[in-house]
């Protein structure tokens, strides 16, 4: 039972089969995952790839029907109480007592959890402040905007000390700038509180503040790294070069670079491993005529699309809300 | 912060009852709604049919009879019908609680289902005994004159009562999706428990079918016990009304508890 482990979170072959026989359903077959102290750890995904069960499992919620998952050093599966008692968790939909304070709120999950009086109160004052929240604690939760109750679903998510909080989807259905806002506070926790910070998120703009990312799909892991690197896997840049002389751009290149480069109206483009590093040295070249310069890096969403094939937000919304009340369903919530 | 498991539920255990007795105390428009419906049966009812039943009704042992004894007669039904109500109206709210997303919160908390399961029939069982507690104050109107020791019985028969007729309502509501699943608890289990009971009407004379469906009836219990606290007689022996409504009362917690767990 060491809570030194180097690892937060480490899996070996976990997976997990719904039914029996020809009906059944591999929602994760075999997933290897580590996440380490102190990172911000992004789990991304389509819809159905198996999100939803792997955290529930991590989350002591749903039994792996194969493979071991550790979880602040202990195994999910015979020490679940000890696991819940160290991870902190804010779903997707919210799960706060509406009719209920702020401050009632956080009580009642102190209570649960255990935390002794005096630490309760002083924590559930810091936290509210964290979040932004000090001045409407006495407010009952039900006049809160969605912003507000996703934040306190942190701060309470966080009031007995985890050692690791569980974001499920922390900024979907929230405005760009409350979404920004979210980031800057998860960024806080993870600075200020030394916090590991498991999340899933469906912007992939989002996962770049990731210290590391994996990818499911179709309940396997696809990728695991850091986003840089993923990006970096990927290739290229693409560089974008304005000119007045596009065919003797494309010749230069190709005789002093050996690129192949295409044409494109008065635009050039061109594939290079290091697009910051190869645009001087093009300007250096006297005898083109360069109008503009433009690096484009991959991004996520290339990642994402090129391991995939799709891309994370094609689904109708329509189908996005069915999948997640059938995941809802399934999870028995 | 290692906690031995026991102390973990019993926190839990707590912290349930004390979100249902808080949000009780806070919510007035129920408090007063949920003593509208007793109230009208008993005035109502107890006046319509007094004058036609008047001689008709046992004779109270401490009923101040002011004309007939039928509004005295029945109101140890009203008050096991208020806690009947007010039970399976708790019991009932954690569907909502599963609607709203709250029932999650509490399932990952670090505390066993069976702790979450006893402190939800506790917290009903004691909101549905203090609205019992609220509805004595009719007790003049029916002519039922009360003494402190009456009071002093009330609490724990009520309680017991209140307590049977919650873990029967989370036993019903434990695996319910939706919130239709509170007309059919409603008119499948509530009322025909509640009509059934001999809450309103004596138990002597009735056909032989409606005899068995009454005994049958927890509730039927329920009623006689509190007919012997308020009254001073009743059909059955009261150690018969306390275990009764004990063993079903553990019975259906144990249901509850059951239908609690397979539900991950």
């Amino acid at each position: 039972m060491s809570s030194a482990a180097p690892w937060v979170v480490e899996t070996t072959s976990l997976s997990k089969t719904y039914g029996h026989g020809v009906g059944a359903v591999e929602a994760v077959r075999g997933v290897d995952l580590t996440v380490r102290q102190g990172e911000v750890f992004g789990f991304l995904g389509p819809n159905g790839a198996g999100k939803s069960t792997t955290i529930s499992m991590l989350c002591t919620l749903v039994r792996p029907t194969g493979g071991r998952a550790l979880v602040t050093g202990l195994d999910v599966h015979t020490h679940p109480h000890e696991v819940r008692q160290r991870i902190g968790l804010v779903f997707q939909d919210p799960s706060l007592d509406e009719r209920l304070t702020a401050f009632e709120n956080m009580e009642l999950h102190g209570l649960l959890y255990g935390v002794p009086r005096a630490e309760r109160r002083r924590r559930i004052g810091e936290l509210l402040e964290l979040v932004s929240l000090s001045d409407r604690a006495r407010e009952l939760v039900q006049r809160f905007s969605g912003g507000m109750k996703r934040r306190l679903e942190i701060a309470r998510g966080l009031l007995h000390h985890p050692t690791l909080l569980f974001l499920d989807e922390p900024t979907l259905g929230l405005d760009p700038q409350t979404r920004n806002l979210m980031w800057d506070y998860i960024l806080k926790l993870q600075r200020e509180q030394g916090i590991t910070i498991f999340l899933t998120t469906h912007y992939m703009e989002e996962a770049e503040h990731c210290d590391r990312i994996a990818i499911i799909d179709q309940g396997r892991i696809i990728a695991q790294d850091t986003p840089t690197a993923l990006k970096a896997g990927l290739g290229s840049d693409r560089v974008e070069i304005g000119t007045s002389t596009p065919e003797a751009t494309v010749h230069h290149i190709a005789e002093q670079h050996g690129l192949t480069a295409t044409v494109d109206g008065d635009t050039v483009w061109v594939e290079v491993p290091d697009g910051a590093a190869f645009m001087p040295r093009l300007l250096a070249h006297p005898g083109l005529n360069i109008e503009r310069l433009a690096v484009h890096r991959p991004t996520l969403e290339d990642v994402f699309l090129s391991l995939t094939g799709t891309a994370i937000n094609d689904d109708s919304p329509d189908a996005f809300a069915a999948i997640k009340a059938s995941t809802r369903r399934g999870r028995g919530l | 912060m290692q906690r031995p498991q026991w102390l973990r539920n019993s926190m839990g255990i707590y912290t349930i009852w004390l979100r249902d007795v808080r949000r009780f105390l806070r919510d007035r428009p129920r408090l007063i709604g949920s003593l509208v419906q007793p109230t009208l049966f008993l005035l109502v009812l107890g006046n319509g049919l007094a004058g036609s039943l008047g001689g008709k009704i046992p004779v109270s042992a401490h009923a101040t009879d002011g004309g007939s004894g039928y509004m005295a007669f029945i109101f140890p039904g009203i008050l096991a019908m208020t806690v009947l109500f007010t039970s399976a109206f708790s019991a009932i709210s954690v569907i909502w609680d599963r609607e709203v997303g709250f029932m999650k919160e509490v399932l990952v908390a670090p505390v066993s289902r069976w702790a979450v399961t006893l402190g939800k029939v506790l917290g009903g069982a004691t909101v549905a005994m203090m609205q019992g507690m609220v509805m004595l104050l009719m007790a003049p109107i029916a002519n039922v004159p009360l003494t402190v020791g009456m009071v002093l019985l009330l609490i724990p028969g009520m309680f017991l009562v209140a307590f049977a007729m919650t873990a029967m309502g989370l036993a019903a509501a434990a695996r319910m999706r939706s919130m239709q699943g509170f007309t059919v608890i409603m008119n499948f289990v509530v009322l025909p428990i509640f009509f059934l009971s001999g809450a309103m009407f004596p138990l002597a004379g009735l056909p032989d079918w409606m005899g068995i469906l009454v005994s049958l009836d927890p509730l039927t219990y329920g009623v006689d016990l509190l007919r012997h606290i308020t009254l001073g007689f009743a059909d059955r022996a009261i150690a018969t009304d306390v275990m009764v409504m004990a063993g079903f009362g553990s019975v259906m917690l144990a249901l509850s508890v059951w239908a609690f767990q397979g539900h991950s």
